[in-house]
């Protein structure tokens, strides 16, 4: 199901920015009001082919509160999707939908499907233990656990079952550290605890343990807002070598991190979903006024 | 603002009158006297506060220590016993029967007569014989159990003295003027002056203390009857509470939902641990041993009326303990596929363990002293032999305590201040194990 855009809008291309050069702009107040009156059209086109996952209309509701509003779009797979949008727009609340994180939170409900693999992940035969083992996550504050390094890698595996012995969860530790860029690091001292790591290596830490199940999908909800500009380099460095592997959807404030990362972007505002589209299209030729403002800095 | 200043002076500085900074200054620097001294005055109270406090623990202290310290010794008389095979063994046969219900009293009665051998009629023999104390017969009876060989033979054997002797000896009771000291008459303490005179008598290290039960005679009671007691029942009150009240503690924090029935359950948790514990006595009396026939006086039945009473205090420290865990460790598990119960089991569990056992602590101590439940259900018995199994008739040491205070006989002054000295060294052994098995579950995140 598409959302095309159909309007006869113009390019509503934004200022200079950051030595992007940009047309003169025209505006055109029809689009916005698309979304006071209701209508929720998304601009872009969020389907791709052979999606690893699709939302469909899914909206979330915290009691009351409408947080997500039918937001439509795909994850392909061997991509980084990035998600910006002003704070509290529902971006990591949309994430943490593709995992069913939500589902720890009482007051939260989510309707909708969101299809992993053709079946939905909302189903109440839906094992949210093997979900999450195929999509994992990487949270804002590098959170490992109160354990040794070996075993915070270890911990996916031995809980799914993915090693016969501990020959083999030597190996699945080794490669995960590796991929994370960690091993030269700490392989000489895997038993000292996690969080005696510094804030960019415990990121990379829990990225390590994420990828340790083999996951097909990885989110991850503002992974670089806690670490400095260096470790920050290093993550994204792993992102663009992880996306070969997994797809990859990231929530991010920083436009310049989206730029560089991603090759999708969506925006979000107020819950809805604005636009969607090819990173460079979204950041040098944005066709909703929205997300012009954004992309400009006007709010956000 | 008026602002008059003077022109210089010729050194230099400005000899101005007054300006409002100034004004301001001179009041505060009027004022800092009477904060200072307010400051001073509050740090007295706190001192006195402190002091005061630990006035009153270091007053029990000593009060205990000094009426207590000299039960860790007790008077013996040595005495010069001949063991004559005519009393112990007459049949000759060496059979264990027949030497355990030999008349070793007289062998006591000949070793003092023989000792004090101007003393004539039978009221002073009565008063000469009551110097020692009426376990001698059998202390003389185990001897000869140990090594028959020694029928026959003389040998020189320390056995205790009455707790009259004891009493005296350790200066407990004044001498009169006519010579007698307390229930012991003049001649009695001439008698004890002659043996500590020859060095028959003297203070040695008190073994019944540790590993007697509890007697009628002062100086045949021991401790040990009561601690063995207060252990096993603490055994079942820890083996019981604890699981049950982690366990509901989770359920409770982590898988119930938030409703109107677990509001309430909260609220009457938190009140009952409020709730006298004598309340728990007449309900353990009303159910466990009434309705469900359980053995009076037993350890099982004391420890689980301690049970219900220490639930409360384990699931309010572990909830709270449970609480405290970062939910972002949780997150970090959820989001590895890990079911709730890992989560908890693997994460929370180990986190929330240092809390859970000072809850634990906080409750067995609590448990160690309480009297009043137990009295409840029968504890209050007098009980000579040390328990050996949970449905043993026993008693706890704040039992003990609370008999041996209301003894008439002054040697249990001693003993009660010795049992509750026994008593606090159980409590702060079961301290030191509590912190030590905390900070060595204390982790860093």
């Amino acid at each position: 199901m598409h959302n095309a855009s159909t309007e006869e809008a113009p390019v509503v291309p934004a200022a200079s920015k950051a030595g992007i050069d940009r047309k003169p702009s025209s505006r055109q107040p029809a689009l916005a009001s698309q979304f006071e009156h209701g209508e929720r059209h998304t601009v872009g086109d969020p389907s791709v082919d052979d999606p690893i996952m699709s939302a469909r209309e899914v909206n979330v509701y915290y009691g009351d509160k409408h947080a997500i509003r039918n937001v439509t779009l795909d994850i392909a797979r061997h991509q980084v999707i990035a998600m910006i949008g002003p704070s509290g727009c529902g971006k990591s609340t949309f994430l943490r939908c593709l995992n069913r994180m939500n589902d720890t939170i009482e007051s939260a409900k989510v309707t909708g499907t969101i299809i992993l693999d053709g079946r939905d992940i909302y189903d109440k035969r839906q094992d949210v233990v093997q979900l999450r083992a195929r999509v994992g996550m990487v949270f804002q504050k590098p959170n490992p656990f109160p354990k040794s390094i070996y075993d915070n890698v270890a911990y996916g595996p031995r809980i799914h079952g993915l090693a016969a012995d501990r020959v083999e969860l030597d190996e699945i530790v080794q490669t995960s550290l590796q991929k994370a860029g960690l091993w030269e690091e700490v392989k000489d001292r895997l038993t000292n605890p996690g969080t005696s790591l510094s804030g960019g290596q415990q990121q990379r830490l829990c990225i390590a343990r994420t990828i340790a199940v083999n996951p097909e999908v990885i989110l991850m909800d503002e992974p670089c807002s806690a670490l400095d500009p260096i470790a920050t380099a290093k993550i994204e460095d792993l992102i663009d070598e992880l996306r070969e592997s997994y797809a990859i959807c990231i929530v991010t404030h920083s436009m310049q991190q989206a730029a560089r990362v991603s090759q999708r972007t969506a925006y979000f505002h107020l819950g809805d979903l604005i636009e969607i589209g090819d990173t460079d299209m979204i950041f040098t030729n944005p066709r909703h006024k929205l997300t012009e403002d954004y992309i400009t800095g006007r709010f956000g | 603002m008026s602002n008059e200043q003077l022109p210089p002076s010729s050194d230099g500085r400005e000899t101005a009158s007054p300006t409002q900074a100034q004004i301001a200054q001179e009041r505060v620097r009027a004022s800092l006297k009477r904060r200072y001294r307010a400051e001073r005055r509050f740090r007295v109270y706190g001192i006195a506060a402190v002091v005061t406090g630990i006035g009153f623990v270091a007053l029990l202290f000593v009060v205990l220590l000094a009426q207590g310290y000299s039960v860790f010794r007790q008077s013996y008389v040595q005495l010069e016993l001949s063991y004559d095979p005519e009393v112990i063994d007459p049949l000759g046969t060496r059979a264990a029967e027949d030497l355990a219900i030999a008349d070793y009293a007289a062998l006591v009665r000949d070793a003092l007569q023989a000792r004090f051998p101007d003393v004539e009629g039978r009221q002073a023999l009565r008063e000469l014989y009551a110097l020692v104390s009426s376990d001698a017969p059998f202390q003389i009876g185990d001897r000869i159990r140990e090594s028959p060989s020694l029928i026959g033979s003389t040998e020189a054997l320390w056995v205790l003295a009455s707790d009259d002797v004891d009493v005296l000896l350790k200066g407990k009771i004044e001498q009169a003027a006519d010579g007698s000291a307390g229930p012991l008459s003049a001649v009695q303490v001439g008698w004890v002056e002659d043996l500590l005179a020859s060095d028959e008598l003297e203070l040695q290290f008190n073994r019944a203390f540790f590993t007697q039960g509890d007697s009628r005679e002062p100086e045949q009671a021991g401790v040990w009857g009561a601690a063995v007691g207060s252990f096993l029942t603490l055994i079942v009150t820890l083996g019981l509470s604890f699981p049950i009240g982690v366990a509901a503690a989770i359920y409770l924090e982590e898988f119930a939902a938030r409703n109107r029935w677990t509001d309430l359950i909260e609220v009457n948790i938190n009140n009952l641990a409020a709730v006298p514990s004598i309340v728990f006595g007449l309900l353990g009396l009303a159910v466990f041993i009434n309705a469900f026939g359980m053995p009076r006086s037993a350890p099982l039945v004391g420890g689980l009326v301690l049970t219900l009473m220490t639930l409360p205090t384990i699931i309010i420290a572990s909830r709270a303990a449970i609480k405290a865990v970062p939910p972002s460790i949780r997150e970090a598990a959820l989001g590895m596929g890990a079911s709730k119960v890992q989560v908890v089991a693997h994460h929370v569990l180990p986190l929330a363990m240092p809390g859970m056992l000072t809850g634990t602590i906080i409750g067995m101590a609590r448990a160690l002293g309480e009297t009043a439940p137990l009295l409840m259900i029968g504890m209050v018995a007098f009980i000579v032999d040390i328990p050996s199994s949970f449905t043993d008739p026993a008693t706890v040491l704040p039992v003990q305590i609370y008999l041996w205070a209301d003894s008439p006989e002054r040697a249990f002054v001693e003993r009660t201040s010795g049992a509750i000295i026994v008593l606090l060294a159980f409590l702060v052994v079961m301290n030191a194990a509590a912190v030590i098995l905390r900070n060595k579950f204390e982790r860093r995140w």
